[in-house]
């Protein structure tokens, strides 16, 4: 086969169909629909299969992505998954949830001309491929005897406990919420991804022998300090998030009708508000919602807002487009679906209707000045240029705080803005207790705490002294009555072929 | 499962929905309820199979139940819970759908969907040695792992409990072998002394000059009135307060209350607080939040009910039935 260059390929990226804007925000189906597979196969084209590929570098886990692309080329698409999923279990969700165009495609060789090659979506067919089909990765693993302990379920804390379940430990992952999955279940909402996606993928956790208990507060139940020492883990991850919502401080935060984003997502995804009555928890929802903020939660507050039947729904951020720190993609779905963005709008002031509820909300005009120490320029408030606007629900979606329960009771070591303290392995002050995702760096993304997770993993095996010896793959396509070695499937969990 | 390309999903509202109330409390698995006793037609006890939480809880913690599948997530105050036994205890008022579906389908022998904690921060028991626990309406019961621990502790406990009337009245012997002494307060006059729980507190502090702490639980306005009664004594008052709330983890915010002019988060930062810096207006307006949809809920379960040919639940035991409270739960709110 001639190389393939740049001149070569198909210059266009194979379009991501998508749901109609009007239609959509009519209900909470999936607004990208996936590429079918000939959309996947044109992507496949487009990549250049790189000698020293950027995008695995780009990659928070490291997938290794041109050998991926290349079997789905080669038509091998169990294969494509054997390669995602040893990196990465979870690929069906960071598919459709990474911020790619920062990570991988953000630094594909393609992108310097052309649009870059678009890897979260074949990530994506691949994972939605894979349900379809009931794959799964599942190693020979022998047990080793550690008993890991792994307090949350979301991103992090999952990808921390595959590699250590892969690892042969005994792994349990205690979550405070009656339903696993952490931000990908509460805070995600259903447009963007399933919550039957987000089964599926964890449902390839357990069979790697995961343990999950729901209902479990950790610090308040039991301590970390009480789980090391009285309930013998060895090692312990602390992958709780960051989630104590922000609010402004300005006057009328506490009339009915002003709300963290986190609850209304909360509410509607968690708990179903959106089926009141025929689900008990219900949601106050405004006629005319403003969201303050312009980041990912805000964009997913306000499209959830819009589906709930809101009439008009504003978004209220003190920069512009420009500094705006949503996924591009999101932005533009929220743009589609008749949202109505005030930039350069800072609230100063929520206003009462007499009743305790929201009335309206004043507002200064901001123009923009000198860089910040985030690079971005600095909102500076237009003086004179207050202005009301009515609105009945107010949501604020301006980051979070970091959650005090384990500094609470436990005697780990927090920064001074409350987030865990941890060395460069993810080592906390505490032995044999490691910590990542939100908790340590402050709200990021979804596969920024996977990484974290897995990172936490090595230091983890490190601090064991677990050596990690080639796992052996079962290969599925060969039916399930198969033995490799000698070794049925159904022993699978329990043997570990060791490669000479 | 997953989709490709082609029809969107197909959507999950069109599922059938369970009807309430035909929803059951699950069999195993769940928490199990173990014990359930009926002190009047709108307050009932549930006693939960939770080893681990028996172990851990201290006064003044709650927990989050979640009835069944389609339910929402409500906090309880911990009434009581007993370490042999592996149990922890709820005083449950009737007074919101939620509420009321619980006292319908919650039977020994039949479990919660969910049940979390214990959660917030445990009550200080500090070195008082002379207090008085006052608990009205919905308070009674979860003022009571307090006022044993202060025994536990040593201190001189006065306790005082008020109820509609005497028929109403539960856990007097509990009271009776903590407290040093105790005053039951009835609105009708019908036991004790006829008059509200600040009328008890008075009575205590006229006769105790040297009271270090009073512990009010109940519902907001009393718990308002007995920081008003304390405030010219200068009397430490702590007071348990009552939220709506979603996830009790600190995540929602929806449980935000103003404690000496800061915002606090009730789940993670209380639930108890200092009743003489507590905005207790703000707490009233904020519990409100719902009104609507709380009748919306109740009179579509009854309805529910009727057309099941379900009776709502009222217990045999009880000849008289007590009103229906004054606050109204079934939102996300504790008792």
């Amino acid at each position: 086969m001639p190389k393939k260059t740049i001149r070569t390929i198909p210059q266009n990226r194979a379009p991501m169909p998508v749901q109609d804007p009007a239609e959509r925000v009519e209900n909470f189906a999936e607004v990208a629909l996936g590429f079918g597979l000939e959309d996947a196969l044109i992507e496949c084209a487009r990549c250049l299969d790189c000698p020293a590929p950027a995008c695995v570098d780009g990659c928070p886990v490291g997938i290794d992505i041109p050998a991926f692309i290349m079997k789905i080329i080669d038509k091998d698409y169990h294969g494509a998954y054997e390669i995602l999923s040893e990196a990465n279990l979870l690929p069906a969700i960071c598919g459709r949830v990474c911020p790619q165009e920062d990570q991988c495609e953000g630094v594909c060789p393609v992108g310097d001309t052309l649009e870059p090659v678009a890897i979260g979506r074949l990530e994506r067919w691949v994972g939605d491929e894979a349900i379809e089909k009931g794959w799964s990765n599942v190693p020979y693993v022998e047990p080793n005897g550690f008993k890991i302990g792994i307090i949350g379920s979301g991103p992090a804390g999952m990808a921390c406990a595959a590699d250590m379940a892969k690892a042969g430990c005994d792994v349990t992952i205690y979550e405070a919420l009656h339903e696993p999955g952490g931000v990908l279940r509460y805070g995600i909402p259903e447009f963007r991804l399933p919550n039957d996606v987000v089964d599926a993928e964890i449902a390839n956790i357990l069979k790697l022998g995961v343990k999950i208990e729901c209902n479990t507060l950790v610090g308040r139940l039991f301590t970390i300090e009480q789980m090391r020492n009285e309930m013998c883990f060895d090692a312990v991850f602390i992958g709780t998030g960051a989630g104590y919502p922000k609010f402004m401080g300005i006057p009328g935060e506490s009339l009915n009708g002003v709300l963290s984003a986190n609850e209304l997502l909360t509410r509607c995804n968690l708990m179903n508000a959106g089926k009141f009555p025929n689900y008990d928890t219900p949601l106050d929802l405004g006629r005319r919602v403003s969201v303050i903020g312009s980041g990912n939660t805000a964009m997913d507050a306000m499209r959830v807002s819009l589906r709930l039947g809101a009439e008009k729904v504003y978004c209220v951020y003190r920069r512009t487009r420009d500094e705006s720190p949503a996924r591009l993609e999101e932005l533009h779905h929220a743009e589609e679906e008749g949202i109505e963005f005030h930039w350069l709008t800072a609230p100063v002031e929520i206003l009462d209707d007499g009743e305790g509820n929201v009335r309206a909300m004043r507002c200064l005009r901001m123009e923009l000045g000198e860089p910040d120490d985030s690079g971005r320029r600095r909102p500076v408030p237009i003086e004179g240029s207050e202005y009301e606007f009515e609105t009945d629900m107010v949501v604020y979606a301006i980051g979070t705080n970091a959650n005090p329960i384990l500094g609470q009771t436990s005697s780990i070591k927090l920064n001074k803005w409350g987030y865990i303290e941890t060395d460069e392995t993810l080592a906390t002050s505490l032995a044999g207790v490691f910590a990542g995702g939100d908790i340590v760096t402050g709200a990021a993304t979804v596969i920024l705490a996977m990484g974290a997770g897995r990172k936490a993993a090595r230091s983890m095996k490190a601090y064991l002294g677990i050596r990690d010896t080639a796992a052996v793959y079962l290969s599925e396509r060969s039916g399930s009555e198969s033995t490799l070695f000698g070794i049925p499937a159904a022993e699978r969990n329990f043997a570990r072929i060791r490669l000479a | 499962m997953a989709r490709k390309s082609g029809k969107p999903k197909a959507k999950t509202e069109e599922q059938p929905e369970s009807p309430e109330p035909g929803h059951e409390a699950r069999g195993a698995p769940g928490f199990e309820i173990v014990a359930r006793e009926d002190f009047s037609d709108v307050t009932f006890l549930l006693e939960v199979r939770h080893p681990a939480m028996a172990k851990a809880a201290r006064p003044g913690q709650f927990v989050i139940v979640i009835t069944h599948e389609h339910g929402e997530r409500i906090p309880l105050t911990i009434a009581d819970f007993d370490r042999d036994r592996g149990t922890v205890t709820l005083v449950i008022q009737a007074v919101g759908k939620t509420t009321k579906e619980m006292q319908q389908i919650c039977r020994v022998g039949t479990a919660l969907h969910g049940v979390v904690g214990p959660m917030g921060l445990p009550s200080h028991i500090g070195d008082a040695k002379k207090v008085v626990c006052v608990g009205g309406g919905l308070g009674v019961a979860p003022v009571y792992p307090q006022a044993r621990a202060f025994k536990e502790g040593g201190a001189y406990v006065i306790g005082v409990v008020g109820f509609r009337n005497k028929d109403l009245v539960f856990w007097e012997d509990k009271f009776r072998a903590c407290c040093d002494e105790l005053i039951i307060c009835s609105d009708d006059g019908s036991v004790g002394i006829k008059g509200l729980v600040t009328k008890g507190i008075e009575a205590a502090i006229d006769k105790h000059p040297d009271i270090d702490e009073v512990v009010a639980i109940g519902p907001p306005v009393m718990m308002k009135a007995c920081a008003e009664a304390t405030r010219p004594h200068d009397i430490k008052t702590m007071v348990s307060l009552n939220p709506i709330m979603v996830d009790g983890t600190g995540m929602c915010g929806g449980c935000r209350v103003k404690v000496g002019g800061k915002v606090m988060f009730a789940c993670v930062d209380g639930p108890d607080f200092d009743g003489h810096d507590v905005d207790f207006d703000d707490l009233m307006n904020r519990l409100r939040r719902f009104v609507s949809e709380e009748k919306r809920a109740m009179e579509k379960w009854q309805e529910n009910c009727k057309r099941l040919n379900q009776e709502p639940y009222t217990p045999d035991t009880v000849a008289e039935r007590g009103g229906s409270g004054s606050a109204a739960a079934g939102t996300g709110r504790p008792s």
